[in-house]
């Protein structure tokens, strides 16, 4: 597989060295695998740190700036961080006010996390912590370690940041984040693999004309496969078994999610559909975004998020925003 | 050391320097399997991973070669939470620094006393990672070769061998294989199979300096 890359080994501390240089707004250490908003710590104000594996952009780096994250941490492709990451993101970022940890529920991620956040307490900073596990195609059961966090972790970010912004205290900034986490669900869909630098070759085999239903954002194989479907038949499928968990009462946000190699003209076509399909079910949308936001490297497909919100949520989500990839307001 | 003194040998912290520069060079030997198992069933990392971090173990314990034979382990542990991220490194590290804390200060160890230390590392990566035995994880190699390591290292190998060759038709139940379900059946487990190298390169150390 060609990829514009030099040797696999850089990839990660190469595309940290363009992000800088693109972002003067950020503070990016590409030794230490950090990228900080460049005003932080901002006095009173609570932190919100987030990372995880690379291989999502823009999650999390990408969402670095006033009203969102106040620190990412990027792991090697598809590999959490390390503790030490999060531990100096946490020093970088405190003022004192506290740092809430987004961890998507990844095995790797929540013990990389859970050390850090135990180190970090020691040092005497104050860390509260999410968990976004929103994917619905896994069930959750005794014996796996439950639902994968992968869409709904733009809505955690983006609605308990401007939480944060507004000067809420951390317990508040904490409560925010987990009722939206408990109010997010996705589902993926996958219509090719994804390759990573390291192996050179898809991760796993979707042969031609096949689809796979309930993908996770690292390739990992869904509920089921099937032949391949259309847009609209794809939508009735995925906004089905989201809603069918998420059961909504109110208004919803929509995030209607690009895998990183679907052109958005399909994305955009997609959201037709899915907003058809809304629409039937008597689901009102507040507010829709399209676009490659939470992704698995060179994976085509998509994926749908919904969010129930209530009015202050969604004020919250139409705060301003001003990070490298979601800005408004202002 | 030195040769045919059988069961009353002793190890000094340089054993497990070369053991753990051993598996460094086996593990980049063997990232290529490593990561073709784990795209199998995981995401195509464990390879890499394990593989960056043993390679800064053994930088680090050349660097700074640790006295004792429960520092050398504790050290590599961290270097391994330090460095390998994911799921592996916590783990990893945590077998090495709770077997490396549990050998204490002394300056030369037996292979008994080793096994006893290894069956509380395997201990707190039971507890770290919510597995067990079965669970189609590291553990099913770890937990068979630490009870064998009481008899002989190459008990210990087989054992670990063996362990990581009877995942293949399990289902897993933990980490992110565990997602897939039944499909996760009739692969080997990355992590097992590392595992499996560790020991098998504990054997070959032990070997090479004429113990069994």
């Amino acid at each position: 597989m060609k990829m514009l890359i030099n040797v696999p080994e850089t990839v990660v501390a190469d595309a940290l060295r363009g992000m800088a240089a693109a972002h003067p707004e950020l503070t990016v250490d590409v030794e230490r695998g950090m990228v900080v908003r460049r005003d932080a710590p901002v006095a009173g104000k609570v932190a919100l740190v987030s990372g995880g594996g690379s291989g999502h952009e823009p999650l999390h780096a990408g969402f670095v700036g006033p009203g969102m994250l106040s620190a990412a941490c990027p792991g090697a492709v598809f590999t959490s961080p390390v503790p030490d990451q999060m531990v100096r993101a946490a020093a970088a970022v405190d003022s004192g006010a506290g740092v809430l940890f987004v961890i998507k529920n990844y095995t790797g991620d929540v013990l990389n996390f859970e050390m850090a956040a135990e180190l970090a307490e020691d040092e005497g900073v104050q860390v509260a912590k999410v968990l976004v596990d929103d994917d619905v195609a896994v069930t959750d059961s005794l014996y796996t370690a439950g639902r994968r966090g992968t869409g709904g972790t733009l809505f955690v970010e983006k609605i308990a940041g401007a939480a944060a912004e507004e000067g809420a205290p951390l317990e508040r900034v904490e409560a925010i984040a987990r009722r939206v986490s408990a109010r997010c669900r996705s589902f993926g869909v996958a219509l090719s693999a994804c390759t990573t630098p390291a192996k050179g070759s898809p991760t796993f085999e979707l042969p031609e004309g096949e689809l796979e239903l309930g993908v996770g954002i690292h390739g990992e194989p869904g509920r089921e496969r099937r032949g391949m479907m259309t847009s609209r038949e794809i939508a009735d499928y995925a906004v089905d078994a989201v809603v069918e968990d998420l059961r909504p009462s109110g208004p919803v946000l929509a995030l209607v999610n690009g895998m990183g190699g679907t052109p958005l003209l399909e994305l955009y076509g997609f959201n037709a559909e899915v907003q058809r399909v809304l629409s039937e079910r008597g689901i009102p949308v507040a507010r829709t975004l399209v676009g490659n936001y939470v992704t698995s490297l060179d994976m085509a497909g998509c994926s749908v998020t919904l969010c129930e919100v209530d009015e202050e949520l969604l004020r919250l989500w139409d705060a301003p925003v001003r990070t490298p990839a979601l800005r408004w307001g202002r | 050391m030195g040769m045919g003194l059988g069961m009353d040998e002793t190890f000094d912290a340089g054993f497990f320097v070369r053991w753990l520069e051993a598996a460094a060079s086996a593990v980049d030997r063997e990232a290529g399997r490593l990561t073709e198992l784990d795209s199998a069933i995981g995401d195509a990392d464990h390879g890499a991973n394990l593989k960056r971090g043993f390679a800064a173990v053994a930088e680090l314990l050349a660097e700074e070669p640790p006295a004792t034979p429960g520092a050398v382990l504790v050290s590599a542990g961290r270097q391994l939470i330090s460095t390998v991220g994911g799921a592996s490194g916590p783990l990893y590290g945590t077998l090495l620094r709770r077997t490396g804390k549990a050998l204490g200060e002394d300056r030369r160890v037996g292979r008994e006393r080793l096994a006893e230390a290894f069956a509380v590392g395997v201990a707190a990566v039971s507890q770290l990672g919510g597995a067990q035995v079965g669970d189609k994880t590291m553990l099913d190699a770890l937990t068979p070769a630490a009870e064998a390591l009481r008899t002989s290292f190459g008990a210990a190998r087989t054992a670990a061998e063996e362990g990581a060759l009877a995942t293949v038709p399990l289902q897993a139940r933990k980490g992110r294989a565990s997602y897939l379900g039944e499909r996760s059946i009739g692969h080997q487990d990355p992590g097992a199979t590392s595992s499996a190298l560790l020991f098998a390169e504990l054997a070959e150390t032990a070997r090479a300096e004429g113990a069994a």
